[in-house]
């Protein structure tokens, strides 16, 4: 299997602040990784240089085979990004914002493509209405449809539950599934191991700017996720105490 | 699936995008308007002025009406970007970044001209003096052009910041203070009647600020959105 996304010795500050340190961090093609952590962990930071909105201090990244931030251009055609936010225009209709990115991505004749990703979030039935009639889960339904729109190798979904309830992010966790076995590489980051425990394939915990741990959901322990994401918390606390010597 | 945008094409997905949202909002050409037209009845009642000496303070009446009001639509039309996210949406896509910003550029360019269209009659009827002629409408295209240039750039540096709707006039106004000049008085002397060679001076000096704040845009822009 080859490796999509490779990261070496990634670091990033913001002023003084190193958020991510010397991160290693590697996806093979196909894989549905989950990246987990604390509040302020560095998660979103990571998908943002990912998705070459930002720019690291050090380090490489190649997605595809091509280079960031060098590259940047060709990465961005390979990549479908969900994130908090719906990235679409409140005073377009679903089509008309589909049809704009479409545009954007040099779609030569995506009528076709729009109807398929319509039906597929289920919204071609309010595919005239402007964005700003729908609910969130509306919304971040047809966020997906615009991150797969151009049909991206990799997929970046950056906490896509965030502001969701039960029943929209049911919806969202089918239509991932569906995306998914579409064979595409995901990169997800959560804070609800519910959640990601029955979707992806591999759990990395990053934690203090660093992936911490990374276990496959074969070799999970017998009482899940979230024992074992608790154990590895415990033990890096644990450890930065024993450094302080407190 | 393989796909190349190029620049133009991306240049009028920007500017289709911003003319439907438009069509469909008009919150940013009615802010522009109304503001206007506030401005220009509220100098026609303060000012007071005579019949002689209102030809020599239109063209500042003017042009004051029209940058204010440029202002406005300029934090606007970024501000929509942020709604939402929109503006990373932009930034992901695989297209040379300056596309969007001469999309932007354009989109803003012809609301300022909108705009323009609509209080020159209505000035022209306020102040009992007809404002409408060629050369005003050239240095009115120039004029707006430059303004436009350099203030879809720094409106999309303010609007990453909290302040940013303090933050735009503060940075552009002192920019545009050559723009402004040269647009006040090369109007002015179209109102008068001066011949067009005696103004070219202040027409060069506008085409050269276009070129120049167009230029630095284009260079600058992929660093300005930058996180």
């Amino acid at each position: 299997m080859s490796t999509v996304i490779e990261i070496k010795n990634l670091i990033k500050r913001f002023g003084h602040k190193q958020v991510l340190k010397n991160l290693n961090f590697s996806v093979n093609q196909g894989e549905f990784v989950a990246i987990l952590g604390p509040n302020g962990a560095g998660k979103t930071t990571l998908l943002r240089i990912l998705s070459s909105l930002s720019k690291p201090n050090f380090g490489s990244i190649t997605i595809g085979g091509y280079s960031l931030p060098d590259q940047a251009a060709a990465v961005r055609l390979k990549l479908g990004i969900v994130s908090h936010q719906p990235l679409l225009y409140g005073d377009l209709s679903a089509e008309e914002n589909l049809l704009f990115y479409s545009r954007l991505y040099g779609m030569d004749h995506p009528q076709n493509r729009i109807y398929e990703i319509l039906q597929l979030v289920g919204l071609e039935k309010r595919k005239k209405d402007m964005i700003r009639t729908y609910s969130r889960g509306m919304q971040q339904r047809l966020a997906i449809g615009r991150a797969i729109l151009h049909d991206p190798e990799v997929l970046l979904l950056d906490e896509p539950h965030t502001g969701l309830d039960q029943d929209a992010s049911n919806m969202l966790d089918q239509l991932l599934e569906q995306v998914a076995t579409r064979g595409r590489t995901v990169v997800m980051t959560s804070h609800d191991l519910g959640r990601v425990a029955n979707m992806a394939s591999r759990f990395d915990i990053l934690t203090k700017g660093k992936i911490q741990s990374s276990i496959s959901v074969n070799d999970l322990p017998l009482h899940g996720l979230l024992e074992y994401y608790q154990s590895v918390l415990s033990l890096i606390d644990a450890n930065a105490e024993t450094k302080n010597g407190t | 699936m393989e796909h190349k945008t190029s620049f133009f094409k991306a240049i009028k997905a920007v500017i289709w995008k911003d003319l439907i949202a438009e069509l469909r909002s008009k919150e940013l050409v009615s802010g522009m308007l109304v503001f206007s037209l506030l401005v220009i009845f509220i100098f026609n009642f303060s000012l007071e002025l005579s019949p002689s000496t209102r030809a020599s303070v239109t063209a500042g009446v003017l042009w004051v009406t029209i940058i204010f009001a440029g202002t406005i639509g300029l934090n606007r039309s970024m501000a929509v970007e942020k709604d939402r996210g929109c503006l990373d949406g932009l930034l992901l896509a695989p297209v040379d970044r300056t596309a969007i910003y001469f999309g932007k550029s354009i989109a803003n360019w012809i609301f300022m001209l909108i705009v323009a269209a609509i209080i020159l009659p209505v000035y022209s009827i306020l102040y009992n003096h007809n404002v409408i002629s060629i050369g005003l409408v050239f240095v009115i295209l120039l004029g707006s052009e430059g303004y436009v240039a350099i203030g879809t750039l720094l409106a999309s540096m303010a609007v990453q910041a909290r302040t940013r709707d303090i933050l735009l006039p503060i940075l552009l106004f002192p920019v545009v203070i050559p723009i402004l000049i040269a647009s006040v008085k090369a109007s002015n002397g179209f109102l008068i009647g001066v011949a067009f060679n005696e103004l070219t001076n202040w027409i060069y000096l506008l085409a050269a600020y276009d070129v120049i704040f167009t230029s630095v845009a284009f260079m600058v822009f992929d660093a300005v959105v930058e996180e």
